[in-house]
């Protein structure tokens, strides 16, 4: 038999004002059940809740109601004070009696009959409430890190100083993504190798970050704490234990014509290759679809010349599982390609930009790589097409991005200043020439981000023209723009050498793949989506996995740094302690009643439904029934509503409770 | 729940919201001091996926005279997708509920953000207003007597069939 005692706060006046708090008192006092019932000035006070457990102890009550506040503010005060006096917190509940009555209400009568119909409902509820113990799920202390970029690479080595162990997966043959691309950095122009690769070294370097490259994620199975990763270690053809890094291989390669991707294919490598000078590993690998060897099955040249005999043809592809406790993702962005249509993409094009037919019609990426000390020019501005300085050039703004009509309508944020610098790097390196910009707006918040802007224009002489560009095409050795500018109500035709195209910042190939392995979720444009816009900006919906960098929407070098930073603290809160402790509010599955037909397992968002089989002695199979992981479950009960023979139960919300609320009215 | 009667007929109203939006809205209107009648009686679910269409059932044979379910705008759902799930479902159980004979006038579905304790006040009180207007609902309370049914055989027709058998 249970012993309820209720406790009914009077706020100060807030809610003895208007209602009648002693009558209240006394009226629960008869219903059935109810042991103690009593009315205390401010019950979330220490003497309250001194009170409360006072009463628990000397009353020998089982079950409590609160009636008070909201929930949303003292639910955890009050569930606190009675685990103190001994009993489990879940048999405490609260009825609002302030928001939800005197707040609302002025006539004391109507108030004070609508409290004591709450405070029944709560007392019926309360009676239903089951013991619920504590979740604590054991949680693996690695992490898993996908995207060896700037974002990558500062989450993996912050969680590596921590002191755990961080698997670092990246597609290419090495890490270092786009950033390592990059000629110089805005707003400081600082080299971005030069900040950038000592970064690499130290990822490759340190003992608690083990560098799967060439790699990437094939299955991503469990949750929060304890999850399996399969990774598939692609083969390299060359062994990476022998390989010293000499790079003799690549000096006698024949195939020296093959587009380099890392160089935006403007520059030139071998088929075995590392992509840049810097790469990390410093282990070449074998392009198997340009390779003589593997085309034709004669060469060889490359293994003849290896001195340590690390060349090896017949390697595999690998699948490596491994065991983490939690995942950052750091896919970062691709360039909007203006020439492709993607199939079932939003994305429709730029046809009249000509974007890869003219070839001096290039993008921002290329045109850092024409800028950059490393990249195929030696840092020179020169033309794809014949190799000439551009002694005009016209640079155009929002190509893609805020163009709705096109298919995107977000701004790509990195464009404006990444414009501005390419305006000035161009005055560096060709000093008679003249830089043109054609923009919308111009975007500049950051820090020290419109002086930086300001100065191309004062200091740097590159001219902007406030309007958009209607056409572009090749004329004799020149590119013609023909484009309005709208601050001066002008057409405008310059005639250019050369014309870069600040394209928009779009999420990876292949990210909604990546994210239907994670079971994350992604917006219309495959950028991941975090669990709340402002308050959880780097979390995932799906507990256990953290975004980092440009995969969840376009961000500049500072803010992909401090997101990274920030998601390795959300891992390291998670790796803080051996168990992670979680609210009991989870489904639960009566497997007697379940009969198999997973209505449960399709409308659970988190995929925290799982099969089960269940065998007799023999282990011949008797049924499949649903069973819920409880570390995954986030507890909205849509399962339960769903099941059609009401097998699945959500504790603290099951159909008991609330039909006894019901009933109570 | 015995109202006053000062409006001669005092409807019974049930809102099931879930707790991220409608709850913490309703709370909204609290902390602001907005006023409005003293007729609902709120259930908390963690979300409108949650709610079983057998809980509307239920709340209109236990009297009530007009239910509303309320929780996240679609798109914001705490739980990432359990308000479509609710939408679909309420979707297809308000047929059935035509079909049987109740005014889908005293069933209100809406979205109330955390946000919005004007629009509570606002759902809520035309909700009142409107069902206060219809009168009591007696279907299902005649329902819910034919389910008490004392055991005894008292009309002709059944004492012919018992005496038959």
């Amino acid at each position: 038999m249970s012993r309820i005692g209720v406790f009914i706060c009077h706020c100060g006046e807030n809610i003895s004002r208007t209602v009648d708090v002693e009558r209240v008192a006394s009226e629960i006092g008869k219903h059935p059940g109810v042991a103690f019932s009593t009315d205390y000035k401010y019950m979330c006070s220490d003497p309250g809740q001194t009170l409360l457990k006072k009463a628990i102890q000397e009353q020998k009550l089982t079950h409590i109601v609160v009636a008070a506040c909201s929930p949303r503010m003292h639910e955890k005060t009050f569930r606190k004070a009675v685990e103190a006096a001994g009993l489990n917190p879940f048999l405490c509940e609260m009825a609002n009696i302030r928001e939800h009555c005197s707040w609302v209400h002025e006539n004391r009568e109507e108030a004070t009959l609508k409290a004591i119909d709450i405070v029944g409902m709560m007392v019926e509820r309360v009676k239903k409430n089951r013991i619920l113990p504590t979740i604590t799920v054991p949680v693996t202390k690695r992490s898993l890190v996908i995207g060896g970029g700037i974002a990558g690479i500062q989450a993996a080595l912050d969680i590596a100083d921590c002191g755990h162990e961080v698997i670092l997966v990246e597609r290419e043959p090495s890490i270092g993504g786009h950033m390592a691309q990059l000629s110089e950095t805005f707003p400081t122009l600082d080299c971005s190798q030069c900040i950038m690769t000592p970064k690499m070294v130290d990822v490759a370097n340190h003992p608690k970050i083990k560098l799967y490259t060439y790699s990437e994620i094939e299955l991503v199975e469990g949750y929060i704490g304890n999850f399996q990763v399969t990774i598939k270690k692609k083969a390299r053809s060359v062994d990476e234990d022998k390989c010293t890094g000499c790079g003799v291989c690549m000096t006698k390669c024949p195939q020296k014509k093959i587009p380099n991707k890392f160089d935006q294919n403007i520059g030139m490598r071998t088929a075995i290759y590392v992509p840049f000078p810097q790469a990390v590993p410093n282990t070449p690998v074998i392009d198997r679809e340009n390779c003589t060897w593997f085309k034709t099955g004669k060469c060889g040249i490359c293994q003849k010349v290896c001195g340590p005999g690390a060349v090896d043809f017949e390697q595999q592809d690998r699948l490596i599982v491994e065991a983490v406790g939690a995942i950052v993702v750091a896919t970062g962005f691709d360039l909007y390609s203006i020439a492709e249509k993607p199939k079932g993409s939003p994305i429709k094009g730029y046809g009249e930009f000509g974007h890869g037919k003219i070839p001096d019609v290039i993008d921002g990426m290329t045109f850092e790589r024409l800028a950059s000390a490393s990249g195929p020019t030696g840092g020179r501005i020169l033309r794809p097409s014949d190799g000439k300085e551009p002694k005009q050039i016209v640079f155009i703004q929002c190509i893609g991005s805020r163009a709705r009509e096109k298919g995107i309508s977000y701004c790509s944020k990195v464009c404006c200043m990444y414009t501005a610098k390419h305006t000035m790097l161009y005055h560096h390196k060709v000093h008679d020439g003249q830089a043109y910009v054609f923009f919308m707006d111009a975007r500049t918040p950051g820090k020290s981000y419109d002086e930086f802007w300001r100065r191309s224009i004062e200091e740097e002489e590159a001219v902007y023209i406030r309007g958009m560009v209607s056409r572009l095409y090749q004329k004799g050795d020149k590119i013609v723009v023909m484009g309005s500018d709208i601050a001066v109500g002008v057409q405008v035709e310059i005639e250019a050498d050369m014309v870069v195209l600040a394209t928009a910042v779009m999420p990876q190939k292949g990210a909604d793949t990546l994210a239907q392995k994670l079971g994350i979720s992604y917006d219309k444009y495959h950028f991941y989506s975090e669990a709340h816009a402002k308050l959880r900006p780097v979390e995932c919906a799906t507990a256990g996995i953290y975004l980092a960098g440009a995969c969840q929407g376009p961000k500049d070098i500072p803010e992909t740094v401090s997101q990274a930073s920030a998601a390795a603290a959300k891992v390291m809160t998670l790796f803080s302690k051996d168990k992670l402790e979680r609210e009991p509010i989870v489904a639960r599955v009566r497997e007697i009643g379940c009969v198999g037909c997973f209505a449960c397992k399709k409308v659970c968002a988190y995929g925290a439904i799982e099969e089960k089989e269940i065998r007799d002695r023999q282990g011949n199979l008797i049924k499949v029934v649903a069973y819920v992981n409880p570390g995954v479950c986030a507890g909205c009960g849509t399962c339960q509503a769903t099941c059609p023979s009401k097998s699945v139960e959500l504790d603290g919300y099951t159909d008991e409770q609330i039909v006894a609320m019901i009933e109570a009215l | 729940m015995n109202q006053t009667t000062q409006h001669g007929f005092e409807p019974k109203i049930i809102a099931f919201v879930c707790t991220w939006c409608t709850y913490a809205g309703a709370d909204l209107a609290g902390t602001s001091r907005m006023q409005y009648p003293a007729n609902v009686r709120v259930l908390k679910f963690p979300c409108t996926g949650r709610i079983d269409p057998v809980f509307i059932l239920k709340a209109f044979q236990q009297g009530a005279d007009g239910v509303l379910v309320s929780g996240c705008h679609p798109g914001d759902c705490h739980y990432i997708a359990g308000n479509f799930h609710a939408r679909r479902r309420f979707a297809a159980f308000r047929k059935l509920l035509e079909f049987i004979g109740v005014d889908l006038s005293r069933l209100q579905f809406s979205w109330v953000s955390a946000a919005e304790g004007g629009k509570w006040v606002e759902v809520v009180t035309d909700l009142t207003e409107k069902v206060r207007a219809m009168g009591p609902m007696v279907e299902f309370k005649e329902l819910a007597l034919e389910e008490q049914w004392s055991g005894v055989i008292d009309t002709p027709e059944l004492k012919e069939a018992y005496n038959a058998i």
